[in-house]
């Protein structure tokens, strides 16, 4: 199936028990304890991660913290 | 308008969006960057050139050698003052008028109500989480928009707020990552332009708001990765579920976020 992570189309291997939780952990994202899911234009509660799968033509998005600018 | 300064700012005045009423309203401006580091020496320098006519800033840093790879607006023989004192020198002597106020200071939960008070428009130069989400809180708190900006190796994002308007920061992340979780500056690196460009978004975000013009980065994080020269916009909206400016809100009263270290360390160690 293919999703749109980053605004990059992806193509994963058909999986119907694909989570958010899952994905992070398959495509192994940085940050992923702590990264923000933005799933179809809405900001995922991280406590949802594991009860959101995710379906075909999806469009996902990863935020990442940046905490740099002064020193 | 003196001669002097129809001439300094003849290329501003000769836009239609500025003219010389919005570079009265540039005069009549007042932006506190906090930060005087990576991203507020470029902002710094443009707000002074650009006649923003009150500029604060704070920083309780001082210069050190290891800033000089990005940070413009601090010289070799500044190494060792204050980053403050550092910047407000470039910053009059690009533009004599500029009145500079410098608050040589951390920002806490004790004493960033009183200073945000008396801007217009703040903007976020900071170095770590505990200062980005007090900054974010304060300004939501007070009504007060502003601009966020976050780097970190070639990565760089930013957003402005503007509070009860558009999402802010904590409808994104809604709490401050463990000490430690995320790699700092001094351990992942940074480029030296990249604060460059962002620094540069935030203080043009600073001036449209002073202007009235354009259509400001609100609801929208603005994501640019230098090795690709990316631009990505991310679209946002308000979250009611925000802790600090949704419907219910939990976060009520400033507090500082004892958790979230300092990402970018101030020697880098």
């Amino acid at each position: 199936m293919t999703i749109t992570i980053n605004g990059k189309e992806t193509v994963l291997p058909e999986n119907a028990g694909r989570t958010i939780d899952s994905l992070l952990e398959e495509l192994d994202v940085p940050q992923r304890l702590y990264v923000t899911v933005e799933l179809n234009g809405e900001v995922l509660d991280r406590d949802a991660h594991g009860a959101t799968p995710v379906t075909a033509g999806d469009v996902v998005e990863f935020l990442y913290f940046m905490g740099g600018g002064a020193p | 308008m003196t001669e002097e300064q129809i001439e300094r700012y003849s290329r501003h005045i000769i836009l239609k969006e500025v003219g010389g009423k919005g570079q009265q309203k540039l005069f009549d401006g007042r932006v506190l960057i906090i930060g005087a580091g990576g991203l507020g020496a470029p902002i710094a320098l443009y707000l002074a050139a650009a006649g923003v006519g009150t500029i604060g800033i704070a920083d309780a840093d001082a210069v050190d050698l290891s800033n000089l790879q990005r940070q413009v607006i601090h010289f070799t023989p500044d190494v060792g003052k204050p980053k403050v004192e550092s910047a407000r020198e470039k910053m009059q002597a690009i533009n004599p008028d500029a009145v500079v106020r410098t608050y040589r200071e951390w920002v806490s939960a004790a004493n960033i109500g009183t200073i945000i008070a008396d801007y217009d428009f703040v903007i976020d130069g900071t170095d770590n989480f505990a200062a980005k989400f007090l900054i974010n809180d304060a300004c939501v708190m007070a009504g007060k928009p502003y601009s966020h900006g976050g780097i970190l190796a070639f990565d760089g994002q930013t957003l402005t707020v503007k509070p009860g308007e558009s999402a802010c920061y904590r409808c994104i992340f809604p709490e401050p990552p463990p000490k430690d979780a995320i790699p700092t500056c001094s351990q992942a690196g940074v480029i030296g332009v990249l604060p460059g460009v962002l620094g540069t978004i935030q203080a043009t975000e600073a001036i449209k708001f002073l202007l009235g013009a354009g259509e400001l980065l609100t609801d929208r994080l603005l994501t640019y990765n230098a090795l690709r020269m990316k631009f990505r916009e991310v679209p946002l909206k308000r979250r009611a579920g925000c802790p600090v400016c949704g419907d219910a809100p939990s976060i009520v009263q400033l507090k500082d976020e004892l958790d979230a270290m300092t990402v970018c360390d101030l020697k880098g160690h």
